[in-house]
């Protein structure tokens, strides 16, 4: 599976990333690399596997239903741009 | 103009879960605390920190999946959805995607008050469990100032249930929803506070039209921001009639144009588009790896099921199946939540009377209850002390006429049935005593005997007040029948 410019282009908007032309192009190129490199998976036999949905085998870790003390505020306002000293301060979000 | 197209809506409710903790984090979960004091590192996304799944919510989706009849998968994961908002410190919202913990399920609704449709079985297609985002708190005047950001409700536990689009009209749609809270309510997995956000709904609407071409449908249409029901059954009205004016204007079919989001305006009474969410359907789910699937056996299932208790529809069916309530009766009944419920059983077992108890709970316990602006916990007259009062009206020892006096009573002033009666003097009088006056009214009003005898049996009537005004206690409807043979002997 070939991956284009316009593949690119996408996910980089997805994922609010700005790229230049240049790094469009070797972007495009590095990313066909890899999914072609990981196309030759798909020459396995998988037909009498399983699906596999998780890494480790483990199920149902639960934890009780107990409060525990959550941070200060000023400790998880810490790392913001901006705040004020209550809330997260972030540019005006339109609409909805 | 509207019998021209038929709407069809689907809704999407987001449930808040009645837990102490978050879904993913051990803060809490309580509504109205200062901003941004009930986070932690998972709940607000530091790298590093790892989500474990709370049982309790996991329990109360799975009791509520059963309860609106959904097959529940052996197994079931948690899934990535990737979307950049000021509210989603994560980056990303842990819900599901493939393997959802519930799906095909239905619920019934009817009309039983106005009969606007018949009942009909609405198809629910997953209930889902997933965390919450924050909130946004935008500046009066849009765009002026900066937002801010609220984390608290962030990874607070939801039970998001999609049904079918199968509703076919907003009242559908409202019996839907008061139907859906009513049983939320009944197995306790959420308060279903909607000013609060307990209960949040999403409506999907678009129309089908019988053309000279065939079927037609237009594009669909997401209305959010409804935050009531009135305002859900008002959006769903509008959006109906307004897809309606646009396929008359542009003729555009579903397909033709991407799917829309637009926002209630409950002032306006209009829905508004919204900026639309660009490539929003690029979610680019993935299982996350922090979190394990979780596994469930049949066995596991029926025990849920087996310890729900009894759902409002089997409630509705078995007062008027088993106790002769007719089924407006029973829907008023159940409608009004469990504990009122509970309150009738008690009163109509204690008295062994249903038919008597329900015309007693409906209209004066709820009338009583609305002028007071109470629940039916902090009512005045317990259930035993009203089965007691219809007891005694039964055996005659409170006259019928006196037994509304007596309840008042017993509710202004918080006493039971015996003080009741005593308190308003009443005796029963006996039979003799009964005759004897009525002898002597009939012999003092020879007018109103002939008028008897001449067929105006209502002309005893104003016996009834002259013999109430010489002895309150007098039972008038055993008065009138004396009179009546009297005359018919004389």
């Amino acid at each position: 599976m070939a991956i284009t410019r316009a593949d690119v282009e996408k996910v980089a908007r997805l994922a609010r990333l700005r790229l230049s032309e240049d790094e469009l192009t070797s972007l495009t190129n590095e990313l066909s690399q890899i999914v072609t490199y990981v196309d030759q998976l798909a020459e396995v036999d998988t037909d009498a596997v399983e699906p596999m949905t998780h890494a480790i085998e483990l199920h149902n870790v639960f934890a009780d239903d107990v409060v525990r003390p959550s941070l200060p505020r000023e400790q998880a306002l810490a790392n913001a741009p901006s705040h004020n000293d209550q809330a997260y301060l972030v540019p005006p979000v339109l609409g909805d | 103009m509207s019998d021209s197209y038929k709407t069809i809506i689907g809704l999407e409710v987001h449930v808040q879960l009645a837990t102490n903790s978050k879904l993913f984090c051990r803060c809490s979960t309580q509504f109205g605390a200062e901003p941004n004091t009930q986070t932690c590192p998972v709940c607000i996304g530091m790298p590093g920190s790892l989500p474990v799944m709370n049982r309790t919510a996991y329990q109360l989706a799975l009791k509520t999946a059963v309860a609106i009849n959904c097959e529940i998968p052996a197994f079931t994961k948690w899934d990535r959805k990737q979307y950049f908002y000021p509210d989603l410190p994560k980056g990303y919202q842990i819900s599901q995607f493939d393997l959802p913990m519930s799906a095909n399920g239905y619920l019934e609704i009817s009309d039983e008050k106005e009969g606007r449709f018949e009942p009909k079985r609405i198809g629910i297609t997953r209930a889902h469990l997933e965390d919450d985002a924050g909130k946004s708190i935008h500046d009066e005047v849009h765009g002026k100032a900066d937002s801010q950001i609220d984390l608290n409700r962030t990874g607070t536990p939801l039970l998001e249930i999609v049904s079918e689009p199968d509703l076919r009209s907003s009242a559908e749609a409202r019996a839907y929803l008061e139907e859906l809270k009513l049983l939320l309510e009944y197995i306790g997995v959420s308060d279903c506070n909607m000013q609060e956000g307990s209960l949040r709904c999403d409506a999907n609407v678009n129309l089908h039209l019988e053309t000279e071409n065939g079927k037609v449908a237009t594009p669909i249409v997401e209305i959010k921001n409804m935050n009531s029901f009135r305002a859900v059954e008002r959006a769903i009205d509008y959006e109906a009639e307004r897809q309606y004016r646009v396929w008359q204007e542009t003729g555009q079919r579903i397909g033709e144009a991407p799917k829309q989001t637009r926002g209630w305006d409950d002032a306006s009474g209009k829905t508004l588009p919204q900026r639309s969410k660009e490539e929003s359907s690029d979610y680019r789910y993935f299982p996350d790896p922090d979190l394990v699937p979780v596994l469930s056996t049949p066995e596991q299932v029926a025990e849920v099921r087996a310890a729900l208790g009894e759902l409002p529809a089997s409630c509705r069916s078995r007062l008027s199946a088993d106790h002769g309530l007719s089924p407006y009766d029973a829907n008023v009944l159940v409608n009004q939540g469990r504990a009122l419920l509970d309150y009738f059983f008690t009163t109509a077992k204690t008295c062994n009377d249903f038919k008597t108890t329900c015309n007693w709970v409906t209209q004066h316990v709820l009338r009583i209850l609305k002028e007071q602006e109470t629940t039916i916990e902090e009512f005045a007259v317990s259930a035993l002390q009203l089965a007691e009062l219809i007891t005694a009206t039964a055996d005659g020892q409170l006259p019928k006429s006196r037994s509304k006096d007596a309840f008042e009573m017993m509710c202004a002033e918080k006493i039971d049935v015996a003080t009741a009666i005593d308190r308003l003097g009443i005796e029963q009088v006996d039979e003799s005593a009964l005759v004897a006056l009525c002898q002597e009214l009939l012999a003092t009003n020879p007018k109103i005997v002939a008028d008897v005898q001449a067929g105006k049996q209502q002309a005893v009537g104003s016996l009834i007040g002259q013999a109430k005004k010489k002895n309150p206690n007098v039972d008038p409807g055993r008065f009138r029948e004396l009179c009546l043979e009297l005359v018919a002997k004389m």
